[in-house]
């Protein structure tokens, strides 16, 4: 006996004692969905992206983000950011400036050079596309990652589709677009330009190709029935916008009326008064809350001068450029009925902006497809009636913009090349919803969200420099740090901290932390501390 | 001054900080002083506090660190012979004399020649303020070289929740129940040691909560930093005694900061220097609607006149430690 005097046992250590066994419910860590991944139509996870772009490692985060979307710098531009109005730091302060993030990574990528890693091997199978507009170069892109051979036929002189020839340069500048293109070009994708598929089952039999993916867009404009006189000039907005890319300016006047009430409408009057009208004046038959043009849109065009004409139809243009318009009145459920009260606007031209069809020649003959209003039917795997015929973007029945088109392409890739060997692709089952009850807001101190800079107002109306500036890395460093990561962990040791049994055991840097269930009581302070809801309590089964 | 990060400076860690601007809690190699395997119960502050006040003085000393404590629950549930989560040297004393012991233990390493090696005294709200108040006091005016660290958990939880001189008015305890014309702890009594330690006009005195982490190892390491008798007297709820869920001990903890009921300021040589600001100010009600121990005020119709005088008793401490900045 060396014990000292009255010690009789040795000293042991409260390990011995699993307090674990205390336990009624146990913490779980767990992803849950963050609301501006749920809301990208591209499917991007943007709270990944974000998380390298915090750190500044910016090329980590662009790799994240183009793992979903091949076009970052023009998804910063022309999106209109679902992802910003679902954001949970709207209920704080404001959204996240996800898309102005986005657009400084993709442009940091144009400046840096960056590339798509090639795909690791060639699965020997030939990918038809057809058209090189949003959707089809989505589809590109990730079909060729996937190892499939992919060639892209485009009727256009250039690619790029409504990017180019709808939506104006002041919004996405051409060498933006034309980097990002060629960036998947040099994946190894094939591009075939001013050539238009006028069978497509005879082109799929004359290049041997076991797939196709329609993605021709919506080009056809919409007509309207007006009364006019010979020498009226009257236009159509997908024409006026095509034109501006080729040589020969439109000829609008000055003074030009734009008929419409979509997001082109202001596109074509902002035009207009850059190429030097002196009244551009929109004219849509509803009120401006039933306006589908986006908001923003509304207030660019209303800052530069655009004037809106509200509830009025257009009945008639004479030739010397007189328009006869009815005021409306909307009825009981909302929809514009004739007043009666007529009055006269002049006009040097009037742009009809009524939306679009799309030209469907190229099915002709192809049988089994469904087709309903001027759109291809389409199943949830993309694939039109005609087995190995997928479509997407604008042809498909959807919302009608550049990111439902580059989603529609990731989507079809991926059904697309599950098809090819005899599979079907299954999406991995969503995580629940991170909701806004879910974060501790204690622990992200306040900051508002850094606006872009816009450019002057003498210079948007009249030259066609971009409008919306971009962010610098300091700002775009702060904005990515206002990211509440809802619902993922981005290790901020809180758990691990506050855990009074110790039992919450910290790994390495990006490997998270795991629970030590020996000593775990349950007690539930890592669930109500962890700022953003990356914990859960379930009830111990036994 | 730490620039705009993702989550501020209010999490424990920050992966974007370098690892020098991190808290003691974050560090993967931190000494976990109190181990698991501890008997306290689910959620307790007191434990929490304990490791967070005796990891940062563990940095703070290079591990060159000797702790006295007090019975109570500290000791009990820690402590259980011959088991022990305590993973630096430590040892048990009385109930009512763990300053005098850690003064001797003090004495013992200077006459050992060990300089380096620091002491601390710490204990719960009974064995200091009540108890062991005649020990601390002589600690303090002799001036010895120990950080005493009171974990206040306002009453004695380790024997049945019975009321101490730290008790607040109005809460239900064992010995003050919620009966009679005046329900729970009577209002005008008790004592705030933090102030009665200022005027022995000692080097450093501090409050801190375990809601507040960083605050609290800047606390404890400054302490560490200087020589004398120290005071640092730490808010830690008690579930079991304040009948407050398991998983709201942090919340509590920052309600009666961010209230203004448990105001974290310093004090040198008697004079208060610095103030912790209230970052976002709620009514006491807030705070006093989880606890059990409160519950008598909510009842039906609501005991508006107490509630009022703890507001009060919140507004008061704005004023004197100027908590809104």
């Amino acid at each position: 006996m060396d014990k000292p005097y009255a010690i009789t046992l040795d000293v042991g250590s409260s390990l011995a004692n699993k307090t674990g066994a205390w336990r009624t419910k146990r913490p779980v860590y767990l992803d849950r969905l963050p609301p501006c991944n749920n809301a990208c139509p591209a499917g991007e996870n943007i709270q990944g992206w974000l998380y390298h772009a915090e750190s500044g490692d910016y090329e980590a985060a662009w790799r994240a983000l183009t793992e979903d979307n091949p076009l970052p710098a023009i998804m910063g531009r022309v999106c209109y950011h679902p992802c910003e109005s679902s954001c949970n730091r709207g209920k704080v302060d404001e959204p996240v400036g996800i898309n102005s993030v986005e657009r400084f990574l993709g442009d940091e990528a144009l400046k840096r050079g960056w590339k798509f890693y090639p795909p690791k091997t060639e699965s020997g199978k030939r990918v038809l596309i057809v058209g090189a507009g949003p959707s089809g170069l989505s589809a590109a892109y990730h079909l060729r990652r996937f190892g499939h051979s992919v060639k892209i036929v485009e009727a256009g002189p250039l690619a790029g589709g409504m990017m180019r020839f709808g939506i104006p340069k002041y919004r996405l500048p051409r060498d933006v677009l034309d980097g990002e293109v060629q960036r998947i070009l040099d994946l190894g994708v094939e591009l075939e330009l001013n050539c238009k598929v006028s069978n497509i089952l005879d082109t799929m039999k004359a290049g041997h190709f076991d797939a196709a993916f329609l993605a021709v867009g919506a080009h056809i404009a919409k007509r309207a029935y007006i009364p006019a006189g010979e020498a009226a000039h009257m236009l159509d907005a997908v024409s006026v916008l095509r034109s501006m890319e080729g040589e020969e300016k439109p000829m609008l006047g000055r003074r030009v009326v734009v008929y419409g009430g979509g997001n082109t409408a202001p596109d074509v009057a902002r035009t207009a008064k850059r190429l030097g009208a002196i009244e551009a004046i929109i004219v849509y038959r509803r009120t401006r809350e039933k306006m589908p043009a986006h908001d923003f849109e509304i207030e660019e065009a209303l800052q530069e001068g655009v004037l809106i004409k509200w509830l009025s139809t257009i009945k008639n243009m004479a030739n010397e450029g007189t328009l006869t318009v009815e005021t409306m009145a909307l009825d009981a459920t909302g929809f514009p009925q004739p007043t009666g009260e007529f009055e006269t606007l002049e006009a040097d031209s009037l742009v009809l902006a009524l939306g679009q069809d799309v030209d469907l020649s190229l099915l002709d003959g192809v049988p089994a497809l469904d087709i309903k209003d001027g759109a291809v039917q389409v199943g949830r795997n993309m694939m039109t009636g005609h087995a190995g015929i997928f479509a997407g973007g604008d042809m498909v029945p959807s919302e009608r913009t550049v990111t439902v088109g580059v989603g529609h392409g990731k989507k079809a890739a991926r059904h697309i090349d599950a098809w090819l060997s005899g599979n079907t692709y299954a999406p991995a089952p969503k995580h629940e919803l991170a909701t806004f009850d879910m974060l501790n807001l204690w622990y992200f101190s306040d900051a508002p969200k850094t606006m872009r800079p816009l450019l002057e107002l003498a210079r948007r109306t009249s030259t066609f420099e971009e409008v919306v500036g971009g962010l610098t890395e300091d700002n775009a460093l702060f904005e990515a740090r206002r990211c509440l990561s809802c619902g993922n962990c981005f290790e901020c040791d809180n758990c691990y901290g506050m855990c009074p049994d110790n039992a919450v055991i910290k790994l390495e840097p990006g490997k998270r932390f795991e629970f030590n269930f020996d000593y775990c009581k349950g007690c539930g302070i890592c669930v109500s501390e962890c700022p953003c809801g990356a914990i859960k309590m379930v009830p111990e089964t036994n | 001054m730490i620039k705009f990060y993702q989550t501020g400076t209010f999490t424990v860690g920050n992966r974007l900080l370098a690892e020098d601007q991190r808290s003691v809690q974050a560090d993967m190699h931190r000494t976990n002083s109190l181990n698991s395997g501890h008997r306290a119960c689910q959620g307790c502050g007191e434990a929490l506090g304990a490791r967070y006040a005796i990891d940062a003085a563990m940095v703070a000393t290079g591990n060159q660190l000797i702790a006295v404590n007090a019975t109570g629950c500290l000791e009990v549930f820690s402590t259980p012979y011959p088991e022990t989560s305590w993973q630096i040297p430590w040892i048990h004393s009385l109930f009512g004399n763990a300053a005098a012991v850690a003064t001797g233990v003090a004495a013992a390493q200077r006459a050992l020649g060990r300089n380096n090696v620091r002491v601390i005294a710490q204990g719960g709200d009974g064995g200091t303020t009540d108890i062991g108040f005649g020990c601390l006091s002589g600690m303090f005016e002799r001036n010895d070289d120990v950080l005493y660290i009171c974990y206040d958990n306002e009453a004695y939880m380790n024997t049945g929740v019975q009321r101490s001189s730290a008790t607040p008015p109005a809460a239900r305890t064992a010995t003050t129940p919620a009966v009679g014309p005046s329900p729970g702890n009577v209002f005008g009594t008790g004592k705030y040691v933090p102030r009665i330690a200022m005027a022995h006009r000692i080097s450093y005195v501090a409050t801190a909560s375990v809601s507040n982490l960083r605050d609290l190892e800047r606390k404890v390491k400054y302490a560490m930093g200087i020589h004398g008798a120290r005071y640092i007297h730490i808010f830690v709820p008690c579930p079991l005694g304040w009948g407050s869920a398991s998983e709201d001990t942090i919340k509590i903890a920052r309600l009666a900061v961010e209230t203004g009921l448990f105001p974290l300021f310093e004090a040198q040589d008697g004079e208060v220097t610095a103030s912790t600001p209230i970052r976002h100010k709620v009514p006491v009600t807030e705070y006093l609607k989880l606890q059990k121990r409160y519950a008598h005020l909510f009842g039906n119709p609501p005991d508006v006149g107490r509630i009022a005088r703890i507001q009060m008793m919140a507004d008061r401490n704005i004023d004197e430690f100027g908590l809104l900045q």
